[in-house]
């Protein structure tokens, strides 16, 4: 590096926000500006999307309008694409923000006879950067030119020139590149002539559940987030989560939340739950885990809190006509827009991307309580271990935005191993069962732990009927004369 | 016959140079400037055109430095790069036309095959 170019540098390097929720973090402010990125996938992995998103996000939110030099994808194809992200790519190209030029190199039509340059190319990306003024410039996937040109050393030397010449620019770029067989990183080793940047993105399926996931290879003279991160692709958008990022240090509220069932609160000394606490309620089938759930949104929106109800299993109109029957009106929070319930099948998508789209959720509606009725669902598409770090990275997104949270878990007959892996992430513990008494099928409660607050050890017993829900102690006669028939 | 100095001025100027008023060969060299792969490519041209296609041809030079624009419609990205646009169908040349049997290949005055 020359004295002259070193004394521009600044300190710090500068950076780029992309604008892509997640990847901002986990590159500790964006890509360095005026710099090239390298976006390294396999076929599938989401590189043009990206590369994509960066232009629009620049254009919609930076005043950085933005240049897409495509050589696989037409500006129609590039088009529909983004539209099914919910972006309208034809007004921003209008209005002079983007500007796409498609380069069709065919190997077939073209006889090569003596020395030539890529002149042609810097002079159309030249004039498409002046056209609208650009900031940013997207290069997808610029080596389609090995395949389409014979002689490899002009290729390499002028993409060598290429990078250098976008540096002068200033532009702040992506290339994209396929990804490598393993000893390279990307088919053509194009990593070694972007050097300050390499992200790398990957696309897998397990058992017909894909999962995108998104890694910082390498970052020159900036701190980065290392590991991979689940990366969700949508109607929404893109996003990137960096959620292992988080850990143990949100706060502790002292401040307390009634449950919403009458004389549960009382079994927690009379307060409810801690706010920002989370809470697993377990049960056997039709013990009216749902139920308590629902109470608890309830309550939370007759506070005028905002409640996010997260449905593995039933359909909301399901669930807003089964608790209707108890006199739970939850309608009418969904109205007022307090309450959203989504209603997701666990085997859509994988764990991360649940964990991923639960996250944006979270950040779309910002509400204080929420409900993830049952995780049980979600135990069923992942490995113990793959399930308790996505609940354990779920609970510390909760806390971390200090929203209490209520889970319900299914138990099985007696056993509940699975309950022994998550109840250790939870600070609240409630176990529903159901008993024969006298003929008549009866619910017990009770609160197996409840970190740091004073609860009953009492069992009491728990109703469903039109009238709501409610804990109350339990019958002691009724009990007595069954033991003593 | 005007070499190197005269394929230098047009090529700057983009005329069209014609033979013929009815030419049956349509052909445009995209350049970017004087560099030497460009004087060298009009040459080259120049010079198979008057031996095998007699005075059936007309050559239009584009100086892209002029007309960044024209680069699109033809998918330009080497240069310098022929175009023989009639007769159809389209045929792209890339470089500065010194392999000559190469060049009647590309143009189909030769079958592929004889060049390699």
């Amino acid at each position: 590096m020359s004295p002259a170019t070193k004394s521009k540098i600044p300190s710090t390097i500068e950076k780029t926000p992309t604008g892509i929720s997640g990847l901002d973090n986990i590159t500790n402010g964006g890509l360095p500006r005026g710099r090239t990125t390298l976006v390294a996938g396999g076929a599938g992995s989401g590189k043009t999307l990206l590369g994509m998103e960066f232009l629009v996000q620049g254009a919609m939110q930076y005043g950085e309008p933005g240049v897409a030099m495509t050589f696989e994808e037409t500006p129609e194809e590039i088009t529909s694409n983004m539209a099914s992200l919910g972006h309208d790519l034809n007004a921003l190209i209008r209005r002079k923000k983007i500007a796409i030029d498609y380069v069709h190199v065919e190997r077939r039509q073209i006889e090569e006879t003596g020395e030539y340059d890529l002149e042609g190319l810097f002079i159309r990306l030249d004039h498409a950067i002046k056209s609208i003024n650009a900031k940013r410039v997207l290069l997808d996937t610029i080596e389609v030119l090995f395949a389409g040109l014979r002689n490899e050393a002009i290729v390499r030397s002028e993409l060598r020139r290429l990078f250098r010449w976008l540096k002068d620019r200033g532009v702040t770029s992506i290339i994209t590149a396929e990804a490598g067989d393993g000893s390279t990183l990307t088919r053509h080793g194009l990593e070694e002539y972007v050097a300050d940047c390499v992200i790398f993105l990957d696309h897998r399926v397990n058992e017909q559940i894909s999962t995108r996931r998104i890694r910082v290879v390498k970052y020159r003279g900036s701190t980065h987030g290392t590991n991979e991160y689940p990366f969700l692709l949508d109607h929404n958008g893109l996003a990137v989560l960096p959620i292992t990022a988080l850990g143990l240090n949100y706060k502790a509220s002292s401040e307390r939340v009634f449950t919403g069932v009458p004389g549960l609160d009382d079994m927690m000394g009379g307060l409810g739950f801690f706010r920002g606490s989370s809470v697993l309620v377990t049960g056997t089938a039709g013990t009216g885990k749902s139920s308590i759930a629902s109470s608890f949104v309830d309550a939370a929106c007759a506070r005028g809190e905002r409640a996010l109800y997260f449905a593995f299993e039933e359909s909301p109109d399901q669930i807003l006509r089964n608790m209707r029957s108890l006199g739970i009106r939850l309608d009418k929070w969904i109205k007022q827009g307090l309450l959203k319930i989504i209603a997701v099948r666990p085997t859509t998508r994988g764990l991360e991307n649940h964990l991923a789209s639960i996250c944006k959720d979270l950040d779309e509606f910002r509400p204080k309580v929420a409900a993830v009725d049952p995780i049980t669902n979600l135990i069923s598409i992942g490995t113990p271990t793959s399930v308790k770090a996505m609940l354990t990275r779920l609970v510390d997104i909760l806390k971390g935005r200090q929203i209490t949270a209520l889970f319900t878990n299914l138990m099985v007959g007696d056993r509940a191993e699975t309950n022994t892996e998550i109840s250790s992430l939870m600070d609240t513990w409630i176990m529903v069962r159901d008993f024969e008494i006298e003929g008549s099928r009866r619910r017990l409660i009770y609160v197996l732990k409840s970190r740091g607050m004073e609860h009953s050890a009492d069992v009491r017993e728990f109703t469903i009927s039109s009238r709501g829900v409610r804990v109350t102690p339990v019958d002691t006669r009724t009990v007595e004369s069954n033991r003593k028939g | 016959m005007p070499a190197k100095k005269s394929a230098k001025k047009t090529a700057r100027k983009t005329p069209r140079l014609s033979s013929s008023r009815s030419a049956k060969w349509l052909l445009r060299l995209y350049v970017a400037g004087n560099t030497p792969n460009s004087i060298a490519a009009f040459a080259n041209l120049k010079e198979i055109c008057e031996v095998h296609l007699g005075g059936q041809y007309q050559i239009e030079v584009v100086d892209l430095l002029e007309n960044p624009t024209l680069a699109k419609g033809d998918q330009i990205v080497a240069i310098p790069t022929l175009v023989r646009r009639l007769p159809f169908p389209v045929k792209k040349i890339i470089g500065d036309l010194s392999n000559r049997d190469r060049v009647l290949v590309g143009l189909d005055l030769k079958p592929a095959g004889s060049a390699r």
